[in-house]
């Protein structure tokens, strides 16, 4: 499977998603500039984490007018894995990929720790080789991670079983019921504020990030296989 | 256009305007004698700002010297924009450290957001990726609606420059002491690892090569900055607000990237920061240590504003700007790579061989001075020393131990000393995970990067107490170098080298001097022991308010070399049942003690003694263990004693607890700060051999019975959860802010 990872100019998670895809997951990734026109031949899209043009207007509000974003635009419509961390999470909201909008965080600080998260949906083909309701530990690092979004597209979250992570223990940013992360409703779009990609290797505090890309590889083989 | 008309040469002598911008009369004299001529205004603001102290480090040159600069592993020692040490395998570590004092105590967001951007530029411009950076900061106590409002500034700034760039910021250090509350100090350090192969120097070789600006355009912002940096504060200094600098991580993080694609182009012969005075550092400096000349014209300067002078472009210290020289006509191939980033890349000067620094500006010469005499040759003051009254009065004193009515009551307060107290609500800020690299986060003695590709990392930290070097710049000046040795050490590593910030009050007072001066012997000797050169830094003198002099703080910043990584190691206890150690010998030693300060209210008397032979022993032993694989935990022993050493690594053990005994003076055995100590903890199997490599005491064992228990003499005078003592740990600052 062949992995892009979009480079915004301050992009900052870029290489560490590069070498979680690469050294622990080990399937082919290539870096993508944001003027490139093209997502031709990749597999899956990761928009990684950083402050995209600065994050001087709003996180993600110039991110999403690159040129690249139409064809993340375009990779999400045909279906392919669409992930976003953190900033790629901002971006993923700001181009309507994904319901809802970020706040600062309620301390109106940035945080960085280690959190704890609940996998509530393991029937997605991101979180397919978690447990049910399996709690995990993955870092957040962010300023801008309190979600929310008005009551009817929380009922159609909640209803479409959209919501795939949630904060277990202290919610750190005071987002919407403790939501970390969520789905599109097609299923192929994942934006969520912790950072899996800092969870793959024991040595770095744990690796319970690895599962997720594990996921996606494992739906992307048997979706292959079948239509092979 | 200016609205200010700016003197003529005449009336810059006759008004003796020259002072207005620190020069003195006999300096004045001497720019004079080396042109030959009067200057004019401009040139007269180059002479100013290269011959401040922050440029010219002329009060400090002297000391400066003594400092050991050479080393098996030195690639690269003080004089660039920062010293490199090898680590094998053609690689390189390259760090410095910088203060940013006076502009923090001003404004303290931006003041503190361009010190981490200043630092890592000074990094970057060496060719080096920046991997981590550490902080050195000072405050007043936290009592003050001002001192918190400094602190929680600063540490924003911190997080928001370090943050936004994506450079980890992994450790550092925070006292908080009533003489620096009128005058914060911030001090950045930034580490970086470059190949050998990359390795630039700043320099404008070979006539007729191009010179070329890239970066953030210049404006009216920093003016002088490096000229305010060289004087006290005083409450005028409010106004001195537009001489600090605004930051902007977003175009730095774009520099940074499109510089180390630069590097790996041979067309590059030289690069440096724009730092302290800008452009007019950048320039001479980058002509003098070739020995050519360089000639500008300051019309093709990218400007943020309109209507700038030369005087006004040359003193500007706007951030994130450098200076290259390129090999002539291949300009474009570098141009290319900055449009990549929609950066300014602009050929302004060329490479002369009359070692001059010439500029032109709307048709005109508007300065033409010797490069080596704005870089090279401003004076140098050996300044009278004299040894103050208070430290023979302090010596004076005869040691005694503190009365403490309750030990446990003591150990609570101890660990509520924001000093001691856990950082975890200022490093919760920063982003110290970012480049999925940071092995050991902030809070264990040294923070550890691992080198990705490889089984080594590396260990850092900042360190300095003090109050030991107030009472006695000497003996602190070596416990500063010996206590950050002792962190890297505990971590794993070998220590390489060092970086150091020397802040101090105002050179020109004899008593003030003598600190200087006697601090730099001790850290000199220690270095020497130690085998950790000096391989740069930084000097920030005139950290007065009110003619108060903060206290002595040369920081001292260190880096090691973990050669694998199974030798990294944690101050937090790992196993119920896990024996534990303390090397190294307790005295009654409490002179600038925490304790003394938390029972007295102030400090006084001798500081703690240091015997560098027992540290440097000491210091090998541990790493001996470590590398054989013998310790399971290792603490050095610092503010608080054996009592909050043994409470923190239980703290960070996570459901662990410790019972020791102890004998001797109960309060000396529990919280005396005498030096060149370590907690060690050891599995049982170990015993034997570890009991071959180091001479230490066993006192205890680790138990699964999460309490701090110490048995004294027999009796148990300590019985606390270690809950309870994390909760008075934790919620300390926080609560002190609020």
């Amino acid at each position: 499977m062949k992995f892009a990872v979009i480079v915004f100019p301050g992009s900052n998670c870029d290489i560490d998603m590069y070498h979680a895809i690469k050294d622990e997951l080990g399937e082919e990734v290539e870096f993508v500039w944001h003027d490139s026109e093209s997502l031709e031949g990749f597999d899956g899209v990761l928009l990684p984490g950083g402050f995209s043009y600065g994050d001087y207007l709003r996180t993600g509000a110039i991110a999403r007018f690159s040129n690249v974003m139409k064809e993340v635009v375009k990779a999400a419509n045909e279906g392919k894995p669409v992930l976003g961390v953190c900033n790629g999470f901002q971006i993923l909201l700001e181009a309507g990929l994904l319901p809802g909008a970020m706040k600062r965080n309620e301390s109106l600080k940035f945080i960085c720790s280690q959190t704890q998260l609940k996998v509530v949906n393991n029937q997605t083909m991101f979180s397919n080789v978690y447990q049910p309701n399996e709690v995990i530990t993955v870092p957040i690092a962010h300023g801008e991670g309190n979600y929310y979004c008005d009551e009817e597209t929380l009922e159609k979250l909640k209803k479409n079983n959209q919501i795939v992570f949630t904060y277990e223990g202290t919610n750190p940013n005071g987002s919407l019921i403790d939501i970390a992360g969520i789905i599109n409703e097609k299923g192929n779009v994942l934006g969520m504020m912790p950072h899996p990609e800092r969870a793959v290797d024991e040595l770095l505090g744990g690796a319970d990030g690895l599962k997720l890309f594990q996921s996606i590889v494992k739906q992307w083989r048997e979706s292959n296989v079948i239509n092979a | 256009m200016s609205l200010m008309l700016e003197p003529s040469a005449e009336q810059i002598k006759q008004e003796k305007i020259y002072k207005t911008m620190g020069l003195s009369t006999d300096e004045f004299a001497m720019v004079e004698k080396i042109l030959g001529r009067l200057p004019n205004y401009t040139e007269l603001g180059l002479f100013s700002v290269m011959w401040s102290e922050h440029c010219s480090y002329k009060t400090s040159k002297p000391v400066l010297r003594k400092f050991p600069v050479t080393g098996e592993h030195v690639l690269q020692g003080p004089g660039e924009g920062a010293g490199i040490v090898d680590i094998g395998d053609e690689q390189a570590v390259a760090f410095k450290i910088e203060s940013h004092n006076h502009p923090s105590a001003i404004e303290p967001y931006q003041g503190a957001a361009t010190g981490v951007g200043g630092i890592i530029r000074d990094v970057f411009s060496m060719g080096a990726r920046p991997v981590a950076i550490l902080n050195s900061l000072r405050f007043g106590e936290l009592d003050s609606a001002r001192t918190k409002y400094l602190f929680k500034e600063i540490v924003a700034g911190i997080a928001g420059y370090g943050n936004c760039i994506g450079i980890p910021t992994v450790g550092g250090e925070i006292y908080f002491d009533p003489s620096y509350e009128g005058n914060p100090l911030v001090n950045a350090m930034c580490v970086g690892l470059i190949d050998h192969k990359d390795i630039q120097k700043g320099q404008a070789k070979g006539t007729g090569n191009t010179v070329m600006y890239v970066g953030a355009k210049t404006g009216r912002d920093g003016i002088h900055g490096a000229t305010f940096a060289s004087e006290e504060l005083t409450e005028a200094s409010e106004s001195k607000r537009p001489a600090v600098q605004v930051g902007d991580p977003f175009m730095e993080k774009l520099l940074l990237e499109a510089c180390l694609e630069v590097v790996q182009s041979d067309a590059l012969i030289g690069i440096q920061d724009m730092g302290a005075a800008g452009l007019t550092s950048s320039s001479a400096e980058m002509a003098s240590k070739a020995g050519y000349g360089i000639e500008m014209n300051l019309d093709l300067v990218p400007q943020r504003e309109t209507g700038m002078t030369a005087y006004e472009m040359m003193l500007s210290e706007s951030q994130e700007r450098m200076l290259l020289v390129v090999t002539k006509g291949r300009e474009a191939e570098i141009q290319e790579i900055f449009k990549k980033y929609d950066l300014d890349c602009v050929a302004v000067g060329t490479v002369t061989d009359d070692k001059m620094l010439r500029l032109h500006h709307n048709g005109q010469v508007v300065a033409d001075v010797p490069a080596d005499a704005l870089a090279e040759d401003a004076p140098v003051y050996n300044m009278p020393s004299t040894e103050p009254a208070y430290y023979r009065e302090n010596q004076a004193i005869k040691a005694e131990i503190p009365v403490v009515e309750n030990v446990e009551e003591t150990l609570m307060k101890l660990m509520q000393q924001p000093t001691i107290a856990s950082k975890e609500w200022v490093y919760n800020q920063y982003d110290h995970m970012v480049r999925t690299s940071t092995v050991v986060s902030p809070g264990s003695d040294a923070a550890v990067v691992r080198i990705r590709g490889t089984r080594k990392a590396l260990a850092m930290t900042t360190d300095c107490n003090s109050r030991y070097i107030y009472l006695d710049p000497e003996t602190g000046g070596k416990i500063a170098v010996a206590e950050a040795a002792r962190n890297i050490i505990a971590s794993g590593a070998e220590p390489l080298a060092i970086t150091d910030c020397l802040n101090f009050g105002n050179p020109e007072k004899p008593e003030i001097f003598w600190q200087i001066e006697k601090a730099t012997d001790g850290m000199s000797e220690a270095c020497k022991v130690l085998k950790t050169p000096v391989i740069g830094g930084n000097v920030s003198l005139y950290n007065e308010t009110s003619g108060e002099a903060v206290y002595p703080t040369p920081v001292v910043g260190m880096v090691g070399l973990i050669k694998d990584l199974d030798h990294i190691t944690t101050q937090a206890f790992k196993n119920a049942g896990d024996l534990v150690y303390l090397l190294g010998e307790t005295k009654d030693e409490f002179g600038g003690s925490e304790l003394q300060k938390l029972t007295s209210g102030k400090i006084f008397g001798k500081a703690p003694e240091l015997d560098l032979e027992v540290e440097e022993k000491n210091q090998k032993a541990v790493l001996k263990a470590i590398q054989e694989g013998l310790v399971a935990s290792a603490h050095d022993l610092a503010e608080g004693g054996l009592a909050v050493a043994l409470a923190e690594s239980a703290i960070g053990s996570e459901g662990l607890g410790v019972k020791v005994n102890t004998t001797g003076h109960a309060v000396s055995a529990l919280f005396s700060e005498s030096q060149s100590r370590f907690i060690l903890t050891v599995k049982k199997e170990h015993q034997s051999e570890f009991e071959k490599v180091t001479s230490a005491a066993l006192i205890g064992e680790i138990t699964e019975q999460p309490t701090l228990q110490i048995v004294h003499d027999g009796e148990t005078i300590i019985d606390t959860p270690i809950e309870t003592l994390e909760k008075a740990w934790k919620g300390a600052i926080p609560c002190l802010l609020n």
